[in-house]
């Protein structure tokens, strides 16, 4: 059995290299943890789908169709068509389609939208959102959500927010 | 008789059965101190105050808000844990199983009990910060437990919160909808908070839908599914034991601090 003297310098540096590693391996495990907490595939509906054919839509009219499995509403225009977000501006609850008042009205704090989009009344700061919307290859109406365009922003002129027929 | 009696306990009491359960041997206290140690000695007892002054059983300047929020949480614990074995935390059977509770489970008032004792919670928790406000408890030496209470009342709301989604119906969808679209609106962790568009390389979004406050609260884009395991989770076991581990600090705080606080 060594006698060895551990000086004070030696026995400092080890106290500060063992709690070095230990908290590298704790922000280590922290930051996995939080990795661990965002999945990494999502049993929802994809972000882009397709929506029929053009003439599959009435003019004025407001489509249902895609409301519940994708939260878009596709309004046919005179001159064409665009994808509505059905998710409030307010707080993100889903307004409903009011065919007789002509508006969406959202039944959590009463905030109302135009045929638009607009919003008129209610706590809505702002416009709903409209979605990439254009034309496949195949001749069907395609809705991207992963780009959104915002009226406020003037990103309604953008000529992808709107398919002319 | 009575002397037979009295040795027949003594006795007993000096078995080892009796002195292995009790470590005071199970006597009766004779002066203050042996009273004290009845109380040092047992850990049921030692949850309690040694001595209790006078002024701390005035109801009316405690209003005994805080031991009717530990009461109320020890019920909602209790009743929580009997749902349980009812409920099954998916989009199938999570709404049905809650309207069994209320009609076919025997002692159906159970689920009642345990969504009104939530309210009741949450009113006591208030009256009990009120109290302490208006009676000046917060001031030194009790600062620090102002602040533990105060995550006590966010644990409080959280718990709260989080079980609101669970009985799957209307409410509970958009009532969630609205709560986890505040998290969206969290400084730099949510899309839409303020600082979020500078975390950004180039055109790469570090911040975006798939990946924010809300994403990580609600495990999506939408209320779903993977919401409701990760409400139930939180509501049944994350939050009711941080919650308790806090509980534990604020009363040991209150006894450390000088006992309940009394009348000036």
């Amino acid at each position: 059995m060594s006698k060895e003297k551990v000086t004070r310098r030696v026995f400092v540096s080890w106290i500060f290299l063992g709690w070095t590693l230990f908290l590298a391996c704790l922000g280590g495990l922290g930051t996995m943890l939080l990795r661990y907490l965002f999945p990494n595939v999502l049993f929802e509906p994809s972000q882009s789908f397709k929506a029929g054919y053009p003439e599959n839509y009435a003019v004025g009219e407001v489509s249902l169709l895609w409301k519940s499995k994708h939260g878009v509403w596709i309004v046919r225009t005179a001159e064409g068509l665009y994808a509505l977000s059905a998710v409030c501006t307010h707080l993100g609850c889903t307004p409903n389609w009011l065919s007789g008042e002509k508006k969406f009205k959202c039944p959590c704090h009463g905030s109302g939208f135009r045929f638009s989009g607009i919003n008129f009344e209610g706590p809505a700061p702002r416009p709903l959102e409209r979605f990439k919307i254009l034309l496949g290859d195949d001749g069907q109406i395609l809705v991207d959500k992963t780009k959104k365009f915002q009226q406020e922003k003037g990103e309604w002129n953008d000529p992808a927010s709107f398919l002319a027929i | 008789m009575l002397d037979k009696l009295k040795k027949l306990l003594e006795n007993i009491r000096q078995t080892q059965f009796v002195r292995s359960i009790f470590r005071m041997g199970g006597g009766f206290p004779r002066d203050v101190r042996q009273r004290m140690f009845v109380m040092l000695n047992n850990f049921f007892m030692h949850l309690h105050p040694v001595r209790i002054p006078k002024h701390a059983i005035k109801i009316k300047y405690t209003w005994c808000m805080g031991g009717l929020s530990f009461f109320i949480f020890l019920v909602l614990a209790v009743t929580g844990m009997l749902l349980m074995f009812y409920y099954r935390p998916t989009v199938e059977f999570a709404y049905g199983d809650v309207m069994d509770m209320n009609e076919q489970v025997p002692l159906g008032i159970m689920r009642e009990i345990h969504r009104w004792g939530a309210h009741l919670m949450i009113i006591t928790v208030w009256l009990h910060m009120f109290r302490v406000f208006m009676t000046g408890s917060y001031k030194p030496p009790r600062e620090f437990n102002w602040v533990i209470g105060v995550i006590l009342l966010l644990l409080t709301m959280l718990l709260s919160f989080t079980g609101y989604l669970l009985p799957w119906d209307q409410l509970a969808i958009w009532g969630i909808s609205v709560g986890s679209n505040m998290a969206a609106a969290s400084p730099f962790a949510g899309t839409e908070g303020p600082g979020a568009s500078l975390l950004k390389i180039g055109s790469i979004n570090f911040v975006h839908k798939g990946a924010d406050a809300r994403f990580v609260l609600i495990a999506g884009r939408f209320i779903g599914e993977a919401a409701l395991v990760r409400f139930y989770v939180l509501h049944c076991v994350v939050l009711p034991f941080t919650i308790m581990i806090f509980m534990a600090v604020h009363f040991w705080r209150v006894r450390k601090d000088g006992g309940i606080s009394k009348p000036l």
